[in-house]
């Protein structure tokens, strides 16, 4: 080799052994990939293909787009936010600086494998949804659905990377995932559906957080009964629109961005004088 | 030309100083040893020539670059081995390698560079499944892959059982006929000894003492410890100084002027007849003269 390497076959090679790695872990690939669809049929098994709730929908067409964007979150969030972590413990991450790839390249490439890894788990959920559970899928909504799709997951990835910033170890990591994620899946129409009975206080509390807005500009792709094809700012009169939804989710993702370009360490804490 | 200059360089962390006004020069080609106890500045000294910290001020180049602001190109001309992992379990010692080398823009053959530590028949092992001597050879074999003109070596045999370490020693003098300029930080004293053409002793975040592993700490001129067995029944009286007698029978004593004071015992012992059991000069081991220069920081 003649010549210093191209930023582009550096980030090429660098996403290449971010996804062997990942489907080498085989607990990682679990919980992106299987976990979300183990749920997709203990829901539809509970609640057969009966109507739900505010929806009108079947259990299956609900479940599927919800879990697929769990799915891509657990993913861009809780799986990044766990292995940077991890990464810099055990020294990855100093390793790296003392290599002449560039950081923004390993990053960007780090981002890269998310994606790819969260289109894997969204991919998979809604074949299995169309294929076990007659989920369908509509033609006039996917252009809108990737888009919510893409700015979802860059902004959970984001948010992945402060919680990477601000954790301290990697024994902290998987409790501030946990204890920001689960939560809020059951208020914002991930594990449960919007319901009347629930208090509209806690559906504006939800409303906050971008993961009710990725769940419902996503899942308005595979709703029959709404119209358009989504590209929309107004949800009046039963309109698809993501519109307010992608803003929601780029401000937090601004937002989460400057945050954890700040605060990012690639070293443990505190930094020793040894 | 100098790889490495060095000029007032000093590191605090808060309130603590690490690194208290360092000033030394590297030679192209050369090995060198910073050897220290644990907590003296080696490591912090270190990572700012590797451009892992940030200095509080002096001057720094290496190879030419300032390491803060070197970018690429300085790493490019750089390998390291660190003293603590940083490697993904999950890859194959083959696949470490290669992806190594893929960042570089001359890299040495996998194949060879596996061969060169002596993991051939680890290469399609998995990383996490070495054992500790394994990984550190794979660590050396990182910091070599990419044929870098200045590799900083961070203890490293530490963990190492003698035999990987007498290899891992003919790996570095294997190193400096390419004519790389080797850095390495240690705190065995016989590892510098073996390895380096000159040492620089760092305690308190100070350069204590600088040289040759036989001129360090003025070895060869600190005159030498004399020691003997007086029999038993033999009167010490009249013995000239510095030696005098103690109740054992074996009479010990460093002497400035070693052979002044030999040229006056042995008068001393002929004059009365008398045979000087075990008379030997010893001059001071690089081990002595590394305690005495490290005073009550060494660590055992």
């Amino acid at each position: 080799m003649t010549g210093s390497p191209t930023l582009a076959s550096l980030f090429w090679t660098q996403l290449r052994i971010e996804l062997r790695l990942f489907f080498r872990s085989p607990l990682q690939a679990f919980f992106s990939l299987i976990f979300p669809l183990l749920m997709l049929l203990v829901f539809a098994t509970l609640f057969g293909n009966g109507r739900m709730g505010l929806l009108g929908v079947t259990a299956a067409q609900f479940y599927a787009p919800a879990l697929a964007v769990y799915g891509a979150v657990s993913t861009a969030y809780w799986n990044l936010a766990i292995s940077v972590v991890t990464a810099r413990e055990l020294g990855v991450l100093k390793r790296i600086r003392g290599t002449p790839l560039p950081p923004s390249v390993y990053m960007a490439a780090r981002l890269a494998a998310s994606t790819w890894i969260a289109f894997l788990a969204i991919a998979i959920m809604i074949g299995a949804g169309v294929v076990m559970y007659g989920v369908t899928v509509y033609a006039h909504t996917l252009a809108a659905a990737a888009v919510t799709f893409v700015v979802g997951v860059g902004c959970f990835a984001a948010l992945g990377l402060v919680i990477a910033s601000i954790s301290p170890n990697a024994k902290t990591t998987p409790a501030l995932t946990s204890a920001t994620l689960l939560p809020l899946s059951f208020i914002s129409e991930v594990f449960i559906p919007p319901s009347a009975s629930a208090p509209a206080w806690l559906g504006q509390f939800a409303d906050l957080f971008p993961l009710k807005h990725f769940a419902r500009a996503f899942s308005g792709a595979f709703n029959p009964s709404l119209h358009g094809s989504g590209f929309a700012w107004s949800d009046a009169g039963g309109t698809y629109a993501i519109g307010p939804h992608v803003a929601v989710m780029a401000a937090w993702g601004t937002v989460a961005v400057v945050v954890a370009v700040r605060r990012f360490s690639w070293e443990p804490r505190p930094e020793k004088s040894r | 030309m100098s790889a490495v200059v060095v000029e007032n360089l000093v590191k605090r962390y808060g309130e603590n100083t690490a690194v208290a006004g360092v000033s030394l020069r590297i030679a192209e080609g050369e090995v060198f040893a910073l050897l220290g106890p644990n907590g003296a500045g080696k490591t912090s000294l270190v990572e700012i020539l590797e451009g892992h910290r940030r200095r509080t001020s002096g001057t720094v180049a290496v190879l030419g670059h300032d390491p803060e602001h070197g970018g690429r190109p300085f790493r490019e001309r750089i390998g390291i081995v660190l003293q603590d992992g940083g490697l993904e379990e999950d890859l194959s010692v083959a696949e470490a390698v290669a992806y190594h080398a893929s960042l570089y823009p001359r890299s040495r053959p996998t194949p060879e560079v596996i061969a060169l530590v002596g993991l051939e028949e680890k290469a399609r092992a998995r990383v996490g499944t070495l054992s500790g001597g394994q990984m550190r050879r794979l660590e050396l074999a990182l910091g070599i892959v990419s044929d870098p003109d200045l590799i900083f070596l961070d203890e490293p045999t530490t963990g190492f059982d003698p035999a990987a370490r007498r290899q891992a020693w003919e790996l570095v003098r294997a190193l400096r006929t390419f004519g790389k300029t080797i850095v390495l930080t240690t705190h065995y004293m016989d590892e510098a000894q073996h390895l380096a053409d000159r040492i620089a002793v760092i305690a308190r975040g100070r350069i204590v003492a600088e040289g040759t592993p036989t001129t360090l700490g003025d070895r060869h001129r600190a005159g030498a410890m004399v020691r003997f067995h007086l029999a038993a029944g033999v009167s010490p009286e009249g013995l000239p100084p510095p030696f005098a007698a103690a109740p054992t029978g074996w009479v010990e004593a460093p002497c400035g002027n070693p052979t002044a004071a030999l040229h006056g015992l042995t008068a001393w012992a002929t004059a009365r007849g008398i045979e000087l059991d075990g008379l030997s000069v010893v001059p001071p081991s690089l081990e002595d003269v590394y305690l005495r220069l490290v005073g009550e920081d060494a660590t055992p």
